[in-house]
């Protein structure tokens, strides 16, 4: 088992996408809880595939592709919250802002097949590999992080009591449009990063799966948050240690997508939550009230 | 006339596959906006976009196993209706919806890199396309308008009270688990129908677009119903017209004609002080 160890940090392209796929499921895994705790999953996953169309266009333009997940996601995250103010609403306005963005994306997507120096392009940014991540860009996603971390650290308070009972909270003067607003820009930095490194597809199972564990293991709001990153580190190291080893695996050694190992894990996880719920956890999270 | 003779080419109307595409266009339309209309009452928008999605693994494990795509589609839309609507609970359904699609998206990965090369049909269904609709599939896809009509005909009351008020519909008799399933397995019978032509990425925007539009015109849910239907046929009328001039995926149409309906509907709500839309029915 050292050996194994030793010769999978020895080998290319695994110890970076280790470092970085670590940070983003760090990152996604704290941010997840309050996606959880708010009931937001939809705008969680939306988020993702808006900024493919915005990386889609960042490659069009010949600009880096961070800048276009990132942009267009804050961009678009800021419309599912304007456009979805009240909680009825808040539904379909994030499903037409996806529809809006994803037709977008088609379109330049077939732009890009249309282009003959661009077939891997669609392919990289739908089905992007965390194994072909650059390694320069672990410096512009650690400060990503830093930055959704801190945002979630300094809106932690009014956070926690505008989702656990917004009623409560607006009544005690909490400025429930703001903190939403900045919520959901900490949501889309964490999003557009991870869908940067690991594609669309294990964005949403990095943010989703880990927190939805953790939440039916501990009802202490830290805790959660500790324990749901915790989850994603070990859904990542483990997958990309898998899919390292699946290059010996059949069918034709070619090695199983690193993605489909991770969304293995996280959903025993979540599977495993689900069957051994903590004693302490069986009384359900406090329900999200829906404001008026 | 020169305007005119641009939009509407001769081809637009004779050539054979377009009057396949507008025969199954039309049928789609309608088929999705019938089952929209109760995805924008239900708040089930992450389904009606999570069922076409998941299907999609469904036919890149066709492909794999040198099966039909489209039984493909329809097992996996099956499936994954099935398992959303049997592992969520009232809580927390975006996240079972959000961790079914998972499963089926990770699947997918690895039907796609097991078979191989990135076949060019499987692409098509992520896109869509209008090209290559035959005799056979406008006939299939009336087929399963037909089935979908007959189902909320039989349906109507039972799945209209479960949406919109589901303690008194449950209180009536009326079971709140099974009326979840056969709705979401609706959803997946728009979206067998739905994928091939308008893709898997953007056939919820046919479902949930003339729907949500609708809430904000109709003064009944019958009436919201019959415009969403309205709404639906002339948006696929118009994304066809487009993409037949244009070469242009008709995805994109689709989604950009909806979303300015759902515009002109919040317009509409905003001049004229409507407080209701956005999935409520308008009562």
């Amino acid at each position: 088992m050292p050996g194994f160890i030793e010769s999978l940090l020895a080998a290319p392209a695994v110890a970076p996408a280790l470092l970085i796929g670590s940070l983003v499921a760090v990152t996604s895994g704290v941010v997840g809880v309050f996606v959880v705790l708010r009931g937001q999953s939809f705008a969680g996953h939306a988020l993702g595939d808006i900024g493919t169309t915005g990386a889609a266009a960042a490659y069009l333009g010949g600009l880096p592709a961070l800048y276009g997940f990132v942009g267009v996601g804050v961009l678009g995250g800021l419309a599912i919250e304007g456009l979805g103010e009240r909680a009825r609403e808040r539904d379909v306005a994030t499903g037409i802002v996806l529809s809006l963005m994803l037709g977008v994306g088609a379109l330049l997507l077939y732009f890009m097949t249309q282009r003959t120096d661009a077939t891997g392009g669609p392919v990289a940014i739908l089905f992007g590999s965390i194994f072909t991540v650059d390694p320069s860009i672990a410096l512009p996603v650690a400060l990503f992080s830093l930055l959704a971390l801190l945002l979630l650290g300094f809106l932690y308070r009014p956070l926690v009591f505008a989702s656990v009972n917004p009623q409560a909270a607006q009544a005690k003067g909490v400025p429930l449009q703001g903190v939403g607003l900045l919520f959901m820009l900490a949501l889309a930095i964490a999003v557009e990063e991870s869908a940067l490194v690991a594609g669309a597809l294990l964005s949403t199972a990095l943010l989703i799966g880990p927190a939805a564990a953790a939440v039916r293991w501990t009802r202490q709001i830290g805790a959660a948050a500790a324990l749901s990153a915790l989850l994603g580190l070990l859904a990542v190291s483990v997958g990309i240690a898998l899919a390292y080893q699946s290059y010996f695996w059949p069918p034709g050694h070619r090695g199983w997508p690193v993605s489909f190992f991770i969304v293995l894990l996280v959903l025993t996880e979540y599977l495993l939550a689900r069957l051994l719920p903590a004693r302490a956890a069986r009384r359900p999270l406090p329900r999200r009230k829906e404001a008026a | 006339m020169g305007l005119w003779q641009a939009l509407f080419p001769a081809g637009l109307f004779t050539a054979s596959f377009m009057q396949n595409a507008w025969l199954a266009g039309t049928a789609v339309a309608v088929l999705s906006s019938l089952v929209g209309f109760f995805v924008v009452l239900r708040g089930a928008t992450f389904a009606a976009h999570a069922v076409p999605r998941a299907s999609f693994a469904g036919a890149a494990g066709a492909v794999l196993a040198g099966g039909d795509t489209v039984l493909g589609l329809a097992i996996f839309s099956a499936l994954s209706a099935l398992g959303m609507a049997s592992l969520g609970s009232r809580r927390d359904q975006g996240q079972t919806t959000a961790l079914v699609l998972m499963a089926a998206l990770g699947l997918g990965s690895l039907f796609l890199t097991l078979g191989g090369a990135y076949a060019p049909e499987v692409y098509a269904l992520l896109f869509g396309q209008i090209v290559g609709i035959g005799r056979a599939d406008v006939f299939a896809i009336l087929g399963l308008l037909l089935l979908a009509l007959i189902a909320t005909a039989l349906l109507y009351r039972p799945l209209l009270w479960s949406s919109v008020a589901p303690d008194v519909a449950e209180a009536k008799g009326v079971p709140r688990r099974r009326m979840e399933i056969l709705f979401l397995l609706l959803v997946a019978l728009a979206a067998t129908a739905a994928v091939p032509i308008v893709g898997a990425l953007l056939s919820f925007s046919l479902m949930v677009g003339p729907a949500a539009a609708a809430a904000y015109f109709g003064r009944s849910p019958g009436q919201a119903l019959a415009v969403a239907v309205l709404i639906g046929i002339l948006s696929i009328w118009f994304s066809l017209v487009f993409a037949y001039d244009t070469g242009l995926p008709v995805g994109f149409f689709v989604a950009a004609v909806t979303a300015v309906f759902y515009g002109l509907g919040r317009l509409w709500a905003y001049l004229w002080k409507i407080e209701r839309g956005g999935g409520q029915v308008p009562a």
